[in-house]
């Protein structure tokens, strides 16, 4: 798995990449109460702002980790925010993207590099 | 102001107690402890929250006797103190030359003196302020730095404080109290930001975490931080100063009109006589052009303070703006406040919200969001 520092994480599945957040970057944001998700079939950019996050609080984007398009959307997260909060690196991914060029996925973290951020 | 934040009384109880600091007018104060900002607030609605307060300005006012204070203090707001009873407190807020308001605050009649306690972000001004104008009037301004200030609200409060002193039942919503808590002499109000039962109390510095420390050690209370104190306010469509009123806002747009006593008004035995009193009375009598109402997104995205707000059709004319919005836990859906233009702010009337490039629907509804539930 590799990290951004917008703390998403990233997992290759085949010649796709899942994406969602990382424990840190839920519990930063408290209780999540609602995500806008893009539209499958959507091309991005990388650093396209491409899911909103909404706690009590506030509103944070996230950011596109790669250039390509998105290929699925984790629906459940439209009627259960909450998930987030309880399984962020399970069950409440946000995305799966077909990235044009899989090595620009080697810029990001390792876990361990990761850690140490946040640490 | 320097860049290094005040800590309040009881800045050490929040650390032990895993807060998420944040600053706050100048202060570091408890964002949310562990459970987060939504069981705060829900076990706040269910049971009791507690907050630490004391970044908030005490202020005493204190003239040769309660009446002459109480004129003095009447040049600056457009309430009535005179009549205030022993022991009672009101709402109040300063109001500027051009009509708008420079804070708000709750303010009691103490016997001999008015003790007021103002927000945070404007104690600095509203000390110097006061002194300007009230001591020449006689009346001296004490800013008490030697005292912290709580609020317990919820439906538990009252049995929770009735373990200390068990006559507290007796007082009633806007009754003002000295009683002892763990030995310490405490200020108590029956009033709050909540819009649910509640006290706030005024505790001196050196006794705070001992009688905070004891009320917390009733089974039914948590500690709650400054996010859910914001939630809650909302669903109670209570006005946050800086937020959803300012030195540019009118009391009477804010639909503050309430606050100001007939006798201050056109007619009253004590009419005008308080800063902007020309334009206050004019929006009285003429209305605003905007007014500050409640509302509900359709949709499931919350829409935050400064979102813009047009109407149907063609005109691309903004009609108003939100000034807080928020995810409401009790009702489990957003809600908001905004100004919105008189013709519009009729309840069930729907507008656009401009969020992200995308125009919401959001419905105008009536304020409170959740039931007021005072002790009468």
């Amino acid at each position: 798995m590799k990290f951004t520092e917008e703390h998403e994480w990233l997992r290759v599945e085949g010649d796709l990449v899942v994406v969602g957040i990382t424990e840190h970057a839920s519990s930063q944001l408290g209780d999540i109460v609602f995500i806008e998700l893009p539209d499958e079939g959507t091309i991005v950019s990388k650093d396209d702002e491409i899911v909103v996050i909404e706690s009590v609080k506030a509103a944070s984007d996230i950011l596109s980790p790669l250039d390509g398009q998105i290929v699925e959307i984790n629906e459940m997260l439209v009627d259960e925010p909450s998930k987030v909060n309880e399984d962020p690196v399970g069950d409440a991914w946000f995305f799966k993207m077909k990235p044009d060029n899989m090595d620009q996925i080697d810029e990001y973290m390792d876990e361990a590099a990761y850690s140490k951020l946040i640490s | 102001m320097s860049d290094k934040l005040m800590h309040t009384p009881l800045n050490n109880l929040h650390k032990n107690s895993h807060a998420r600091m944040t600053p706050f007018a100048g202060y570091e104060m408890p964002l949310q402890y562990k459970n987060g900002i939504m069981s705060e607030h829900l076990h706040t609605r269910s049971h009791a929250g507690l907050f630490d307060v004391s970044h908030m300005g005490q202020v005493v006012l204190r003239g040769n006797d309660f009446k002459q204070t109480a004129k003095a203090l009447e040049t600056l707001i457009p309430m009535e103190v005179e009549t205030l009873n022993v022991d009672r407190q009101r709402y109040g807020f300063f109001t500027n030359s051009t009509g708008g308001i420079s804070d708000d605050f709750m303010f009691s009649n103490r016997g001999d003196h008015i003790y007021m306690v103002v927000n945070a972000s404007r104690k600095e001004d509203d000390i110097k302020y006061l002194r300007k104008n009230l001591e020449p009037l006689g009346v001296s301004v004490r800013n008490l730095e030697n005292r912290a200030l709580i609020a317990l609200q919820g439906p538990t409060s009252q049995k929770v404080l009735e373990e200390h002193f068990p006559k507290i039942s007796k007082m009633r919503f806007m009754d003002v109290s000295t009683i002892p808590i763990a030995g310490a002499e405490c200020w108590v109000s029956r009033s709050g930001y909540t819009g649910d039962d509640g006290f706030e109390i005024s505790i001196p510095s050196q006794a705070a975490e001992i009688v905070t420390t004891s009320l917390l050690e009733h089974e039914t209370v948590e500690l709650a931080g400054l996010g859910a104190r914001d939630s809650l306010r909302l669903e109670a469509g209570l006005c946050l100063y800086g937020q959803d009123i300012d030195a540019t806002t009118s009391p009477v747009a804010a639909g503050l009109k309430w606050a100001m006593h007939t006798s201050r008004l056109s007619g009253g035995y004590k009419e005008g006589k308080f800063p902007g009193a020309e334009k206050i009375l004019s929006e009285i009598s003429d209305g605003t052009e905007h007014k500050l109402v409640g509302f509900v997104p359709l949709g499931k995205a919350p829409i935050r303070a400064n979102t813009e707000l047009f109407g149907h059709g063609s005109s691309s004319d903004k009609i108003g703006w939100i000034t807080s919005g928020s995810f409401s836990p009790t009702l489990k859906h957003p809600i908001a406040l905004g100004y919105l233009k008189k013709e519009y702010s009729i309840q069930g009337n729907r507008v656009n919200a401009q969020v992200r490039g995308k125009l919401l629907e959001i419905e105008v509804t009536k304020l409170p969001f959740v039931k007021k539930n005072f002790k009468k």
